[in-house]
């Protein structure tokens, strides 16, 4: 990689690569970098092929990545047609507008709390779910990453299980487990705490909603910590560390960087979830994903619904912006002290 | 001082030794994967002096780093005793325990500076931030890292990063310093420089090292005291030379140095025969009966090689090495027992070439009898 950075500071700080630096130059010259990429008519490295070799694998994955959003983002500036659904190649701003502020029957504008409260709930939802999930797997992921490398392979296998039937399945389970008849129902009305109304409230959906991503927080924290160096420990102990700072300073720092994507893969899609409010919500809870999905289909107003698409996405992203600007400050106050 | 009179019974060589570290009959054993009990230790006790570099030596499995651990607190033992001075440790936890390890792997926190790493046991004491510097920083100038204390570990060499893991474990002033087969890791060169260094610090911190390895020449080079370990026993404990000169059996014999082992039968109080041939030991021989097969066991350089004379043991040059400093020869017993002969340089080359027929003699003082 060093060897096309254009940068000579780079060149020299890291003298192992000066030599190749300065076979390069000459061939260079002074061309720009796009050219010097593209151009270079020899692999980078013997047994390498030609960089141009990577422009479908660069096509394929933005077109895979960026590609949908970029349509949400652009269907969310446009218009509704007058009648169905779609959308209209006309420039307009109304659909963001609709989610501040609505239209009384003679075009007064006023302020509209409704779909603010609705991306509140879900937040709180996501929110709620993510720090069940992550507070439920660290534990888990802890205690997996103790056990002989086979049992290790046997556990991992074991919490993926949920991913080979599909999701609408497993959520129906759900359904039979906490309906009026349900196992936990009967089990209330054992200890003598009655039948409880569990199906169809934000609390089943929520329970929903954590066992769902429980095993998208083991996975990373586990990734984190499986290839964590328990010898650590000791050292921590013999320095005089009791638990709770073994704990915090040694086990749980190794683990960040997973308890970080565990938080990240729990509450991305936590926040914009569809199926856990509709069937075990009972849709009686209106979230953000369930709203999203109605403007699509029984509203027909696209660009509504790729502006609330849109409004989720630019949360999410100023959500990892932030963590990523914390993470930076704490590790360099550790640093610093 | 001797007012608190422990309540175990211990050994009397133990007893007269307060002030340091003693273990006292301790036992540990494992269950192996076989379910076969192994007895990583066996019934040891020893006594170290304070402030004395202390050696555990032995071959892999020979459970002087379980000893060590139990030391530290990483491990428990099943039986016996551990007291520092008057203090018994071996009920303490690891945190309590005025004692620390310099691991093998080195164990630094890698999300930690150099100096943060050093700073980590004094912040467990809860020391203030100014003192806690000024003390990372005598440790970090104490092992040659005064400027490395913004580096992380993984940007250091694994001779520093050792440095790094001795420091933290110097800056808690321990009582006793633990450092489990520290310089393995370490190649030639950086593994003699370390040796030195460890020594100067031991000397100049006062602390007991106990250091464990399964390098002889390390044991004999850097201990004060050296206990020689097989199977879960202490075989012999001694100092370097007691332990080279006048090895206490077979064992200890075979894994300290080069050693020559030839059959013999006991002859008298201070005399054995070998192959017909008298010799006179000066060790004391009434733990064996008369006629008793022995093995007496020869330094290779305490063996002289000359013109073959009648009564003499007699042998015949195999090989002849010229290895710098010394030669190395082999010469076969009449029996077919092969002897290592090191020379010091110049030798009578008409006496000794390959072919030649020498007599073997050795003084008194350099035949160790040991079991067959």
């Amino acid at each position: 990689m060093s060897g096309a950075n254009p940068n000579p500071k780079t060149a020299t700080t890291q003298p192992a690569d000066k030599r190749g630096e300065h076979g390069d130059r000459t061939e260079r010259g002074d061309r720009p970098a796009w050219k010097r990429w593209f151009a270079s008519a020899h692999p980078v490295k013997p047994g390498m092929l030609n960089r141009l070799w990577s422009v479908p694998s660069i096509l394929i994955g933005l077109l895979f990545t960026l590609g949908p959003i970029g349509v949400i983002v652009a269907f969310s500036f446009m218009s509704r047609p007058d009648m169905g659904g779609g959308v209209v190649f006309r420039f307009s701003t109304d659909a963001y507008e609709k989610l501040l502020f609505r239209h009384d029957y003679f075009g007064n504008r006023s302020f509209d709390a409704r779909y603010l409260a609705v991306l509140g709930t879900s937040l709180w939802q996501a929110l709620l779910t993510t720090a069940i999930c992550v507070a439920l797997a660290f534990p888990i992921a802890l205690w997996m990453s103790m056990k002989s490398a086979k049992a290790q392979q046997i556990l991992v296998l074991l919490v993926t299980i949920p991913f080979w039937t599909n999701l609408i399945v497993r959520t129906y389970a759900w359904m039979l487990i906490l309906n009026e008849n349900g196992p936990v129902n009967w089990l209330l009305r054992l200890l003598g705490m009655g039948s409880q109304q569990l199906l169809y409230t934000s609390f089943a959906s929520v329970i929903g909603l954590i066992y769902t991503f429980l095993p998208f927080a083991i996975l990373p924290m586990y990734s984190a910590l499986s290839g964590f160096d328990f010898r650590l420990v000791e050292a921590a102990y013999d320095l005089g560390a009791h638990k709770p700072t073994v704990m915090r300073r040694v086990i749980l720092r190794a683990a960040m960087p997973g308890v970080m994507s565990g938080i990240a893969l729990c509450f991305i899609p936590a926040f914009g979830s569809y199926v856990q409010p509709v069937l075990l919500g009972g849709g009686r809870v209106l979230m953000v994903g369930n709203l999203i999905a109605s403007q699509f289909a029984e509203a027909r107003n696209w660009p509504f619904g790729a502006a609330l698409s849109t409004v989720i996405l630019a949360v999410t992203l100023l959500g990892a912006l932030a963590a990523s600007i914390m993470g930076g400050m704490a590790s360099r106050k550790a640093g610093a002290r | 001082m001797n007012s608190a009179k422990p309540l175990v019974a211990r050994d009397p060589e133990v007893e007269r030794r307060e002030s340091g570290l003693t273990i006292n009959r301790a036992r540990k054993t494992f269950r192996s994967a076989e379910g076969k009990e192994v007895h990583a230790i066996d019934d040891v006790s020893i006594a170290i002096r304070q402030g004395e570099f202390f050696i555990l030596l032995g071959p892999s499995g020979c459970g002087k780093t379980t000893l060590l651990r139990s030391i530290a607190g990483l491990e428990s033992l099943d039986a016996g005793e551990i007291y520092l001075g008057n203090q018994r440790i071996d009920q303490l936890a690891p945190y309590d325990r005025p004692v620390n390890t310099v691991f093998q792997s080195y164990a630094l926190f890698p999300h930690l500076t150099v100096a943060q790493n050093v700073a980590f046991g004094l912040e467990m004491e809860h020391k203030s931030k100014g003192e806690i510097k000024k003390t990372v920083q005598e440790m970090l100038d104490l092992v040659h890292l005064g400027e490395f204390g913004g580096r992380r570990p993984n940007q250091l060499s694994g001779g520093q990063q050792q440095r790094v893991a001795l420091a933290r474990s110097l800056a808690k002033r321990p009582k006793v310093l633990l450092l489990d087969e520290s310089l393995s890791a370490l190649d030639f060169k950086l593994r003699q420089q370390m040796q030195v260094e460890l020594k100067r610090i031991q000397r100049e911190t006062g602390i007991t090292f106990i250091f464990v390895t399964h390098d002889q020449e390390e044991a004999l080079s850097m201990g004060d005291h050296i206990a020689v370990f097989s199977k879960g026993k202490p075989e012999q404990i001694g100092t370097p030379e007691e332990i080279y000169n006048e090895p206490a059996n077979r064992f200890v014999a075979d894994f300290i140095g080069d050693i020559n082992f030839v059959d013999a039968v006991t002859t008298g109080a201070n005399e054995i025969t070998v192959e017909g041939v008298p010799f006179k030991v000066e060790q004391d021989l009434s733990a064996w009966p008369a006629g008793a097969a022995i093995s007496a066991a020869i330094r290779p350089e305490r063996i002289e090689l000359t013109a073959p004379r009648d009564t003499a043991l007699k042998g015949t040059v195999e090989t002849l090495m010229f290895m710098g400093a010394d030669v190395r020869c082999e010469v076969r017993l009449t029996d077919g027992t092969m002897l290592l002969v090191r020379l010091s340089p110049p030798y009578d080359t008409a006496v000794l070439h390959q072919g030649a027929t020498v007599s073997v003699n050795v003084e008194s003082a350099h035949i160790r009898v040991v079991e067959r």
